[in-house]
């Protein structure tokens, strides 16, 4: 690192005091009752419905849900990045005690970037095509911290270094459409870890790339993370890589959250029917022969989610009950929720039949 | 079904097909300055009843074996035998004959439907040319027959296709697939664009429809769990060649190649308990382009097992270890719980 390591500490602290930001507070990230709609012509779509979780520093959160659940649009919201006409009529982003909802936008910027970064499924659409990836990720010691331009390309290059981009001061001065698409993945990478933020929320990073350089970009994501702590949100429709890497699970569907649990639980006995049905709908590279268990029909429309549970249409499980009254998140176990009346049934089906 | 089929003639022979796209430059004057070797010595047979997998990362040539197979792109070298018929060779009639036994599903349900034409045109368009195939005063009660063997209402005839989910629409392009009763489906990546939910259930119709119909597929998919679910036997291909091919066995538990077993290595399980249990061979680098391939072996550059014999001399596809499973390395060696 270069003479200007000592002057780091400072800057953050003087965020943290200016925005109020407070490491002691008992989760890193508090997500509470969030909703995002968007007014249309075809009326308001609820794409995120009271959409609660928490994130601690070294933890791995998987977001899993099908296109449409909510998944991208909640961690835009929770970045602050809703496009207009979409809004947050109601809901907390607690990060470090601070309510991020309520802060204004000039405190905003300053803590997306340093405390709170995210990187995009498509690093050439979130890449800026016109300026060289050296000066995209300078940009952020220059406009975050006031680095000069020559010390800012030389962090610049030692990131790229450390994300493990091949002969990195060589290709520091080229354009995103010159790097492939792991690379790209890379370069959004270093621009999201260069400020070391505290979360970082990483949105299908992998789903454009093939599996062989998606184990690679895997690899680093889960390398970096424990080199600096940071919490890490995984936004993923795959249930192989959240198996691979995640810590926790929150199963989203409809804009709100069916099953949220550990990893291993909730791979080896889902308690809500809409888990089981994804475990059961997937074929499996090691396993030949086993039939698959569609769920039926389709997602549901979110400008005109179901009455009752959002997903009793699809649902090999419902009774009337589900017609009529939303399931709560209900306690399964300590660390285990889900939103189905009949999870213990559910459970017992899941025990019984291997999936 | 895959031995079995073996003593009967194969549907489909493709010896040393070769596909490469000129690169050129200049505005007026176009000078030839390389080609994309799309497609570069394939060669396979399917079987009648069978499904033959393609897999591969993006890039590797999968797709455009489809495509030059039903001409949509003019073939560079090489023959494919339709029942003894070399495709390349016909006449445009005589092609138009031929598409009526091979019919293909693309990948994006989205850009493949007309969104000017309505499902019930889409579906009976192919009878347009063939006319023969349903009378006319037939065509819509037999596409409202189609409709609803493929699991949709066949009352959506009428409907466009901007009204239909990513699921649906797929379902429609296999009703036209449907629709001249083919002997043979290229289906090219059919479910990559589809929720997990959804992509089951057309993976379960296209089974069914199997059976049916006593279909052939060639089911090309960059995804080693779908392709291992519905093929019968796999060919593993790599910047424009195959390198390996096999049945489900040989190349899921019995892989030979370096690059398949680092393919299925990097295959993200579904099963957390695996998690690191695993062999993991992680490749360094990327795909090398396809206009510049590496000299001898194309896997050379990202392989650990590489020696200067690699560079000098091309593998040929061959069987190795008796094993009835060819593979294209000098150096291919089993390994054990890859997956």
């Amino acid at each position: 690192m270069t003479a200007d390591d000592t002057s780091t500490p400072d800057w953050e602290q003087s965020l943290d005091e200016e925005v109020g930001l407070d490491p002691g507070a008992e989760h890193l990230l508090d997500v509470r009752d969030l909703h995002v709609e968007f007014p249309t012509d075809y009326g308001v779509v609820n794409a995120v419905n009271g959409l609660s979780y928490t994130l601690d520093r070294g933890e791995t959160l998987a977001i899993l849900g099908e296109s449409g659940s909510g998944k991208s649009v909640s961690a835009l919201a929770v970045m602050g990045i809703i496009d207009k006409p979409g809004r947050i009529p109601k809901g907390e982003v607690y990060l470090q005690g601070v309510d991020l909802l309520q802060l204004p936008e000039r405190q905003l910027r300053d803590i997306r970037g340093e405390r709170i970064a995210m990187i995009f499924q498509d690093a050439l659409t979130a890449l800026n095509p016109v300026y060289s990836v050296g000066w995209q990720i300078a940009e952020m010691y220059r406009k975050h911290r006031g680095t000069d331009k020559k010390e800012a390309f030389a962090k610049a290059a030692e990131l790229m270094d450390r994300v493990r981009i091949p002969s990195a001061k060589r290709r520091i001065d080229e354009y995103p459409h010159q790097f492939s698409g792991g690379m790209r993945q890379r370069v959004m990478i270093a621009m999201a870890l260069a400020l070391d933020p505290d979360v970082l929320i990483a949105d299908e990073p992998t789903t454009a790339l093939d599996v062989t350089v998606q184990a690679q970009v895997m690899r680093l994501l889960s390398d970096l993370q424990d080199e600096t702590g940071m919490g890490m949100i995984l936004i993923t429709h795959d249930l192989g890589v959240v198996a691979e890497v995640c810590d926790n699970v929150n199963v989203m569907y409809a804009g709100r959250v069916m099953e949220r649990a550990k990893i291993h639980d909730l791979y080896a006995e889902p308690a809500h029917p809409y888990t089981l049905g994804l475990m059961r709908s997937i074929p499996r590279a090691d396993q030949k022969g086993r039939p698959l268990d569609p769920i039926r029909g389709q997602p549901p429309n979110l400008a005109a989610i179901p009455s009752g549970c959002e997903f009793h249409p699809r649902c090999n499980f419902a009774e009337d009950k589900c017609t009529v009254e939303e399931p709560p998140l209900y306690r399964v176990d300590e660390h285990r929720r889900s939103a189905c009346h009949f999870w213990e049934e559910v459970l017992r089906v899941g025990q019984r039949q291997d999936h | 079904m895959s031995d079995s089929a073996k003593t009967t003639e194969p549907l489909l022979r493709v010896e040393n097909l070769v596909k490469w796209f000129p690169i050129t430059q200049g505005i007026v004057f176009q000078r030839h300055v390389g080609d994309v070797k799309a497609v570069d010595g394939v060669s396979f047979e399917l079987y009648p009843g069978e499904t033959l997998g393609l897999v591969g990362e993006s890039g590797c040539g999968k797709s455009t074996v489809a495509r030059t197979l039903l001409r949509l792109e003019q073939y560079t070298g090489g023959a494919a035998y339709y029942k003894g018929q070399d495709i390349f060779q016909l006449d445009p009639g005589e092609m138009r004959k031929l598409r009526r036994n091979i019919q293909i599903i693309f990948q994006d349900p989205y850009a493949s439907l007309n969104p000017r034409m309505t499902v019930g045109d889409i579906v009976m368009e192919p009878w347009e040319i063939h006319s023969d195939v349903v009378l006319k005063s037939q065509r819509r009660e037999r596409a409202k027959q189609l409709l609803d063997r493929v699991g949709l209402n066949p009352d959506y005839l009428n409907r466009y296709p901007h009204q239909f989910s990513g699921g649906q629409r797929q379902r429609i392009g296999v009703a036209r697939a449907l629709a001249l009763n083919p002997e043979i489906i290229i289906c090219d990546e059919p479910v990559s664009a589809l929720d997990v939910s959804v992509q089951a259930q057309v993976i379960n119709l296209l089974d069914e429809l199997q059976d049916e119909f006593n279909l052939s597929y060639i089911f090309i998919a960059h995804d080693l769990s779908v392709v291992r679910h519905i093929s019968d036997r796999v060919g593993v291909m790599y910047l424009g060649k195959i390198i390996e091919m096999g049945n489900d066995r040989d190349i899921y538990e019995h892989a030979v190649h370096p690059y398949t077993q680092a393919l299925l290595s990097a295959v993200p399980l579904p099963d957390p308990t695996k998690r690191d249990k695993r062999d993991r061979i992680l490749l360094e680098g990327d795909l090398p382009s396809p206009s510049d391939p590496p000299s001898g072996c194309n896997f050379r550059t990202r392989c650990w097992k590489a020696e200067d014999r690699c560079a000098e001399e091309e593998p040929d596809l061959i069987d190795r270890f008796d094993h009835g499973h060819p593979s294209a390395c000098f150096f291919a060696e089993p390994r054990t719980a890859v997956l």
